[in-house]
């Protein structure tokens, strides 16, 4: 087992070279941060150019910024991923995009975490209530509203959902659901206790929204997956030993279904990324999503290639954790 | 016609069968070609069917509309502001005066085009990327698809934005298109070397090669003809999958600009207005789920269809 691990470890080295030179070489060589502050009317003094350039260490080669960029040797100690620093920004000094990052990472972690999550669950329970009672009412309902969850815009449901929130708030006349911001304004006073539960009720909407997309996908896969074994001669010997039919669904057919999620889920995980960005505009997160769109709309190359290496290297983590899982929970998978 | 089950044409029947001829001992069968027997099977499948017709409706209404109806997506000074439906305004009007079907029309035809585009550029660039891949297979097979899972472990939307916001001076449907498409191959060319790597250990391959046929022959005149089931429904898909990256992208607000438009942006400017002026909300994203649904039906379909285990009869 360890020897597969550190062997999964070291696969995923080259894989994460190759997604940095990727985003080095669409972001950086595609875009120029200064366009402008060149093109500014009445004209910036040459010096200042200069010296915009120097600060954003565009005076290198690309070579040499790839190298800087990765490593950080040789730089002014602002720079280099190995390092944990994610490089200067063009918004001016005082703007650290590590900071930033690190800042809202939680915001949105949460978000995505508990989305995945749920998405995951539900989609278990109908998916496999779906293959148990296939061609049933339930199961042609649950089908088309997996359908019509991968045909709509995640961030379309959103807005219908947000709205409806403070559509039910103003008929009710009560403040039942937050639909703005991950956590009240005025956090100061409250306890733990009231923080957690602040932050919870704020997360409610938006999850419901960025979990459906997700669930709609997996929720097929689990059906079919479910199908499948119910179909295999293992539990028609288990049906015919005579075993109660929720131990045959539980203990024999349903682990055997999950197997293939574990895959899948991970698959999801640069998906879900992708909605949270809809997601946390929708509801006016001030998460990673608001700090990315910032960051494009600046040309702030080092923020948005910081950005897409965090979620390049969240993914690789989540297919390393399902290829772990995977070798764990499949018998047939060795590991030696 | 359709109960007799076609001859397999390797029994020799190479005759057409004369219908004229009133012989009660002739066995009568029908020769089909193969996208005839697709052709026949897709025709089975209603649900395909409706949802293609739909489809080619919203098309005409896309790209038919907006020659035969009185407004176009701009804003006309004597439209009336903030009305909702009515007779002289289908879809009712927005605020600045635009008139709402002459915006949805447009939208439509812009997403529309952006995303028949990427299908077409991305199933191409795929289909060829991941038959060479699956045909060499070994060093070059390696390198190609480490590419392709590169790609795919980024997070595509984010991917396209941060690429966008470097286009300068107004984003137009042709650049957002060819964005798309930069990403939208990778999962495609996976598809594809997955069925070029059993149809390249059978027979009909190495007897091409004892032919004497060139690697580009084998792949443009074998390979790919083979995998053409997989390879138009991965265009099909990636269609949805156009549509949905494109609106995400004019969401956030990298995609086509003002003073043009398309659903996205539609949505995006209409975000507050469900409850409070629903005509400006609901059309834009009802057409995209109608346009994404009719076409996963319809690749569900060509799907079935185009499945040679599947027999005609269903």
């Amino acid at each position: 087992m360890v020897a597969y691990t550190a062997r999964r470890l070291i696969a995923a080295v080259p894989v994460l070279l190759a997604a940095s030179l990727l985003c080095f070489v669409l972001i950086d060589i595609a875009g120029d941060p200064l366009a402008d502050l060149r093109l500014a009317d009445p004209p910036v003094p040459e010096e200042t150019i200069e010296a915009a350039e120097r600060h954003l260490y565009r005076d290198r080669s690309v070579v040499e910024r790839y190298v800087l960029w990765t490593t950080g040797i040789n730089g002014r100690g602002d720079i280099g991923l190995l390092q944990g620093r994610f490089g200067p920004s063009v918004r001016g000094p005082a703007f650290d995009i590590g900071e930033q990052i690190r800042d809202r990472f939680l915001v949105t972690l949460r978000l995505v975490v508990i989305a995945l999550v749920m998405a995951i669950g539900l989609a278990v329970l109908t998916g496999v209530f779906s293959a148990m009672r296939q061609y049933s009412t339930v199961d042609y309902l649950l089908t088309f509203i997996g359908f019509l969850c991968l045909a709509m815009p995640t961030f379309w449901l959103a807005a219908l959902i947000k709205e409806g929130g403070v559509w039910v708030n103003q008929q009710v006349g009560h403040h039942i659901f937050y639909t703005i911001g991950a956590a009240s304004a005025d956090t100061r006073a409250f306890t733990a206790w009231e923080s957690f539960t602040d932050a919870a009720a704020h997360l409610f909407l938006p999850t419901m929204a960025l979990m459906l997309t997700g669930y709609a996908q997996l929720s097929r896969y689990q059906r079919t997956s479910m199908l499948e074994v119910l179909d295999s001669d293992y539990i028609r010997l288990a049906r015919a030993k005579g075993l109660r039919n929720g131990i045959v669904m539980r203990r024999h057919a349903l682990r055997t279904a999950l197997i293939p999620m574990v895959t899948l889920s991970a698959l999801l995980v640069a998906g879900t990324i992708d909605g949270a960005i809809l997601i946390e505009r929708v509801f006016q997160w001030r998460g990673l999503g608001d700090f990315f769109v910032q960051a494009v709309s600046a040309n702030d190359t080092y923020a948005v290639m910081g950005w897409l290496m965090l979620s390049g290297a969240i993914v690789v983590v989540a297919n390393l954790v399902a290829d772990l899982l995977y070798a764990v929970l499949d018998p047939r998978i060795r590991y030696e | 016609m359709s109960d007799v089950p076609p001859t397999p044409l390797a029994e020799g029947t190479s005759g057409r069968v004369e219908q004229g001829i009133a012989d009660p001992n002739v066995i009568a069968t029908v020769e089909r070609r193969q996208w005839q027997i697709v052709l026949l099977r897709f025709f089975r499948h209603r649900l395909a069917v409706a949802s293609l017709l739909l489809f080619v409706l919203i098309v005409a209404f896309a790209f038919l509309g907006p020659l035969l109806w009185s407004y176009d997506h701009r804003i006309h000074p004597d439209i009336p502001s903030s009305q909702p439906p009515s007779l002289t305004h289908p879809f009712g009007t927005t605020s600045a005066g635009h008139d709402v079907m002459a915006q949805v029309m447009r939208g439509t035809q812009q997403s529309l085009k952006v995303a028949l585009t990427v299908a077409l550029m991305a199933t191409a660039v795929g289909s060829i990327w991941g038959a060479v891949a699956g045909l060499y297979r070994g060093r070059i097979d390696a390198i190609m698809m480490r590419g392709v899972d590169v790609i795919l472990i980024l997070p595509l939307l984010v991917l396209v934005a941060a690429l966008a916001g470097n286009v300068r001076g107004g984003t137009t449907w042709w650049a957002v298109a060819l964005l798309i498409s930069l990403v939208g191959w990778a999962s495609i060319a996976r598809v594809v070397r997955g069925v070029v790597l059993s149809l390249r250990e059978q027979e009909f391959i190495e007897a091409a090669y004892a032919a004497g046929a060139s690697d580009l022959r084998i792949i443009l005149r074998h390979l790919l003809p083979n995998a053409a089931g997989p390879i138009i429904v991965a265009g099909t898909l990636a269609v949805a999958f156009a549509i949905l990256i494109e609106a995400g992208l004019s969401f956030l607000g990298f995609g086509i600009q003002p003073p043009d438009t398309s659903l996205g942006l539609l949505i995006e400017n209409a975000r507050t207005a469900p409850f409070v002026r629903p005509w400006l909300f609901y059309p834009p994203g009802v057409f995209i789920i109608l346009v994404c649904l009719t076409i996963n039906f319809v690749g569900d379909g060509l799907r079935d269809a185009l499945d040679p285990r599947q027999s005609l009869r269903r």
